[in-house]
């Protein structure tokens, strides 16, 4: 089962709305190297792991990219909220816009909708933990390319911190 | 930055030491040192949590502890902007 924190991971504050900052950002959540990606990889794989160490990870790793779905969400949120038509139009987040409103809805940047193609649950430990491996580099990349296109502190610091939880994370995946 | 913020600032330095042991405890399970430092940042969580839902609301709907209004609902809820 799972119980509901009423609090971030990590605080996120953003005081200027961004729309085209947010069209690259929900990668994150919904496109092949995201959050969402992440938490079910995880917590699929974990049933067939034969080690408790590894069931623990999955189990732990798992949970925790749920708060960071919720991080992006709410970072996805806080860039969207109150923008005018016009900043929806000049920003290019009007494709996105026609079909969701400001509703959060996991996509990749280019806008095809999240799918289960980007993660694998193989029922091999070996092959699942370098999945794992590979899709926290490839997360990781993903945040330094956020990171090359973002100039607002307010947007880079939570991002900074969910770039090196995918460093933590790659570390333990290859401890077992 | 207001005393709420500050407290709620505290309980996640706290819970994120605790993630981070948890995660490393995961791969090194009879590390003593490790298993040390979780049992102090969990006392020190605990006291944080304690004071946090006291003044100013639940961080789980168990925590409740109002008899005239249910404070779980109650705004600002942890996506929105403050």
């Amino acid at each position: 089962m799972w119980q509901y924190e009423k609090k971030l991971q990590y605080p996120v504050n953003i005081k200027t709305p961004n729309a085209k900052l947010a069209k690259v950002i929900i990668s994150q959540l919904g496109g092949p190297d995201g959050e969402l990606a992440a938490s079910l990889r995880y917590l699929n794989q974990r049933y067939v792991m034969p080690y408790p160490e590894v069931k623990g990870l999955l189990t732990d790793i798992g949970t925790e990219e749920l708060a960071h779905v919720e991080m992006i969400s709410a970072i996805l949120y806080q860039l969207t909220k109150d923008l005018s038509i016009d900043e929806i139009k000049a920003s290019g987040f009007d494709t996105y816009f026609v079909d969701h409103t400001t509703g959060i809805y996991p996509v990749a940047a280019s806008g095809v909708p999240f799918t289960a193609a980007y993660f694998q649950s193989k029922g091999d430990i070996i092959t699942d933990l370098n999945e794992n491996m590979a899709a926290e580099q490839k997360a990781r990349t993903t945040y330094d390319n956020i990171l090359r296109l973002a100039d607002d502190p307010d947007v880079r610091d939570p991002i900074r911190f969910l770039r090196q939880r995918e460093i933590v994370h790659y570390q333990r995946f290859g401890e077992p | 930055m207001n005393e709420r913020k500050m407290l709620l600032r505290k309980i996640k330095e706290y819970d994120f030491a605790l993630k981070e042991l948890n995660l490393y405890l995961d791969t090194h399970p009879d590390c003593r040192r490790g298993l040390a430092l979780f049992e102090k940042y969990k006392a020190l969580r605990q006291k944080c949590v304690s004071d946090y839902t006291r003044r100013f609301g639940p961080l789980m709907p168990e925590q409740n502890n109002d008899t005239q209004h249910w404070d779980w609902i109650d705004d600002p809820w942890p996506w929105e902007r403050r």
